[in-house]
């Protein structure tokens, strides 16, 4: 049975060029990654000291949540749990209903994705506008982002250039990014002024300070936060810091991770409403106290969402990240699909297994074994049990070992040829069958043991 | 030295000069090489599908076969890796005889520079070369690092060995990543493991490379059948059959 990623693949990224294009842009941040570990001479001890956090702070998360809640509310923010994608949606309307909201800017946030919670705004009137450029371009395109960091990196200039044409009257044939991005600053603008509500992720908590913090490039969690009266922030329960000192360790890992930039342009730490506002915060569960409660999964948690083994992964790179057909692609969404949402089951196959992800990872997630692990505990087909079955039996005995390289051998020139139901097809798709190899090595071995050479 | 050959099972069955090739070189260091045809698999293929009990069956038949030699050399950097680091995963050697018979199992082109001192064998190749370090032997065996890797980098064996190639020009490329071969990814997915070794041809020939060596027989043979289906790209070649050349044909 083909893959359902296999079969999206085909269609998300359709042709050679548009793979070529995709890859190059993808790699070009994991290019600037590299030149911006580069210049971190204790690179690897500052990973460490992450993943030591992480793992700290995942150990003892019921302590810190309790108190990151108790902050925030001695603070003035108002602290709902969601314990999943529906009560978060359902917290989310309320809190807007409340105040009588029906214009709403929202900033990335991979939460909100995860939970669907723009389209159920939309169903409930509420008029959701994504403020960051790459997210406001899938939402007009009525698209998933592809990236967690560069959410419309599949998307050609000149498919941009044309959306924005039809949305925003630029003018046709316009690509200069410039342009557009100015373009769709001006109509950002008048929808930022008049939103009631600001929706935000948030990219970590403090527990010592109840703060919350987020990291953008555009400035446009900011405003989204400043200039309405109400700001509702996501969170999924794992994004806990213990104090405010641990927050730079992860500061400098992120934007150099996902982008090469030593910090992201904008990060703003919010302690409590401003005059005359309210800060909500709702933390999320959605599946992650599951993993938190599975050791050998718990690591998936520490992810801090920067992109970095998307970037690195050359399976992601030549999929698209559609073709995962989940909130989060790449590496670390094979790893969490399987907990997260049951169609993800099949994903952690979709790898070479090559390790890039593991040493890029800014948290030093265990990402390959990782996804070997899942292959471990996860249920196989029935079919592929079988024949593996089988194929064991065979390899476990060195005279059906050799009957079955005799009887390979012979079959050569067929498994060559399409006909339906030849077992070598999946091999024959991209590539020819290799080369006929002759005798087996045994038996040139033994030849060449009697002196006949090989 | 006395050494064990253990020929993974696509170089028995698909790629038999390499496993000469291998001998031979083995034979010029000054080993003596013994074979045991009651070997199959190391069980790789299944502890890569998560078939753990079929893995680790396979593992145990594996050090009972390999136990009674002072060292195992093998042409294949994944096979290697399977040995030395990946069965426990299997719950397979952990116990003292089976940890020591892992940590004396080595890939070749490591065993020859890393363990006998030795890079130079009179090989002669007068080609344009490119070099795929295959995964499970640049991030498991530590054969050289990866580009992602921008502190604390090791050298490779396999490009030490080649430098020292009569004749042969060494061509270097930016990217070093995964052919798209990776075991059952392969078959299962097809397109996308192919898109991803075209990658790596197209980069390889753009470079003008004629061929392109590497330690693993099952990235290449991928790789080769890429090839000849395309019409582009430099000839694959294991790392043994090109080091067996000039004065160690
Ligand atoms: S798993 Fe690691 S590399 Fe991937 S997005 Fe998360 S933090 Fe970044």
């Amino acid at each position: 049975m083909t893959q359902a990623l296999e079969l999206a693949a085909r269609r998300t990224l359709p042709d050679e060029g548009a793979v070529t294009r995709h890859d190059g842009a993808v790699f070009d941040l994991r290019r600037r990654r590299d030149l911006a570990a580069a210049e971190v001479p204790d690179w690897e001890a500052l990973r460490e000291r992450a993943a030591a956090l992480k793992t700290h702070t995942l150990d003892h998360l019921d302590t810190y949540l309790e108190r990151f809640e108790a902050r925030a509310t001695e603070a003035g923010a108002v602290v709902h749990w969601a314990e999943d994608a529906a009560d978060l949606r359902r917290i989310a309307t309320e809190l807007l209903r409340a105040h009588k909201v029906e214009r709403v800017a929202k900033s990335k946030s991979m939460l909100t994705e995860e939970c669907g919670l723009n389209a159920h705004l939309e169903s409930q009137g509420i008029h959701v506008v994504d403020t960051d450029l790459g997210e406001r371009i899938v939402q007009l395109q009525g698209e998933p982002p592809s990236h967690i960091i560069v959410p419309a990196i599949h998307r050609s200039r000149a498919e941009i250039g044309a959306l924005f044409h039809e949305r925003m009257g630029t003018p046709r044939g316009e690509t200069d990014p410039e342009k557009l991005t100015r373009a769709a600053r001006r109509d950002l603008r008048s929808r930022f002024l008049s939103a009631q509500a600001g929706i935000t992720g948030v990219n970590f908590a403090v527990a010592e300070t109840g703060s919350i913090v987020v990291c953008t490039n555009e400035g446009n969690a900011d405003l989204g936060m400043s200039i309405p009266r109400l700001h509702v922030a996501c969170m999924g329960l794992e994004k806990l810091v213990p104090r405010m000192e641990d927050l730079p360790v992860f500061l400098r890992l992120l934007a150099r991770s996902a982008t090469g930039q030593p910090i992201t342009a904008y990060t703003s730490v919010v302690t409590g409403p401003r005059e005359g506002a309210e800060l909500h915060i709702i933390v999320v569960d959605n599946g992650r106290s599951a993993l938190l409660a599975d050791p050998g999964h718990r690591s998936a948690l520490g992810c801090i969402r920067c992109g970095a083994c998307l970037n690195t992964c050359p399976v992601y790179r030549r999929a698209g990240g559609h073709a995962y057909e989940g909130p989060i692609p790449g590496p670390i969404g094979a790893v969490l699909a399987p907990a997260l949402h049951p169609a993800g089951a099949a994903l952690p196959h979709a790898s070479s297994l090559c390790g890039s992800c593991t040493a890029v990872c800014p948290v030093r997630i265990d990402l390959h074994d990782q996804l070997l692990a899942w292959r471990r505990e996860l249920p196989r087909p029935r079919g592929e049990a079988l024949l593996g079955w089988l194929a064991a039996l065979v390899l476990r005995s060195p005279s059906l070992y050799r009957l079955a390289g005799r009887l390979g051998r012979l079959s050569w020139p067929i498994l060559g040829v399409r006909f339906p139901g030849n077992p070598a097809a999946s091999w024959l798709r991209g590539r020819k069958l290799p080369r006929h190899p002759g005798a087996s090595f045994a038996s040139r071995w033994a030849r060449r043991g009697q002196g006949t050479g090989p | 030295m006395e050494v064990g050959l253990f020929i993974p099972c696509y170089v028995e069955q698909l790629s038999p000069e390499v496993g000469l090739a291998t001998a031979r070189l083995l034979e010029v260091a000054g080993c003596t090489v013994h074979y045991d045809p009651q070997q199959t698999c190391c069980g790789q293929p299944f502890l890569n599908m998560g078939a753990t009990a079929s893995g680790a069956k396979l593992a145990r038949r594996h050090l009972q076969l390999f136990e009674r030699y002072e060292t195992v050399v093998c042409p294949s950097g994944s096979c290697t890796a399977t040995v030395r680091h990946r069965y426990p995963e299997l719950g397979v050697g952990e116990e003292p005889a089976g940890r020591a018979l892992r940590a004396r199992t080595f890939e070749l082109s490591e065993f020859l520079v890393n363990q006998l001192s030795r890079s130079h064998f009179g090989s002669e190749f007068p080609h344009r070369v490119a070099l795929l370090q295959s995964c499970h032997g640049l991030r498991d065996l530590g054969l050289g690092s990866g580009s992602e890797q921008v502190h604390g980098r090791r050298s490779s064996p396999a490009e030490e060995l080649l430098l020292a190639v009569r004749g042969l020009t060494f061509v270097p490329t930016a990217r070093d990543e995964c052919c798209g071969f990776g075991g059952t990814f392969a078959v299962k997915f097809p397109e996308v493991s192919a898109r991803m070794g075209r990658a790596r041809l197209r980069e390889w020939a753009e470079a003008g490379a004629e061929y392109v060596t590497g330690t693993d027989v099952s990235c290449l043979l991928h790789l080769d059948g890429l090839r000849r289906k395309e019409g582009f790209g430099p000839e694959p070649i294991h790392l043994a059959e090109l080091l067996a050349t000039g004065d160690v044909a």
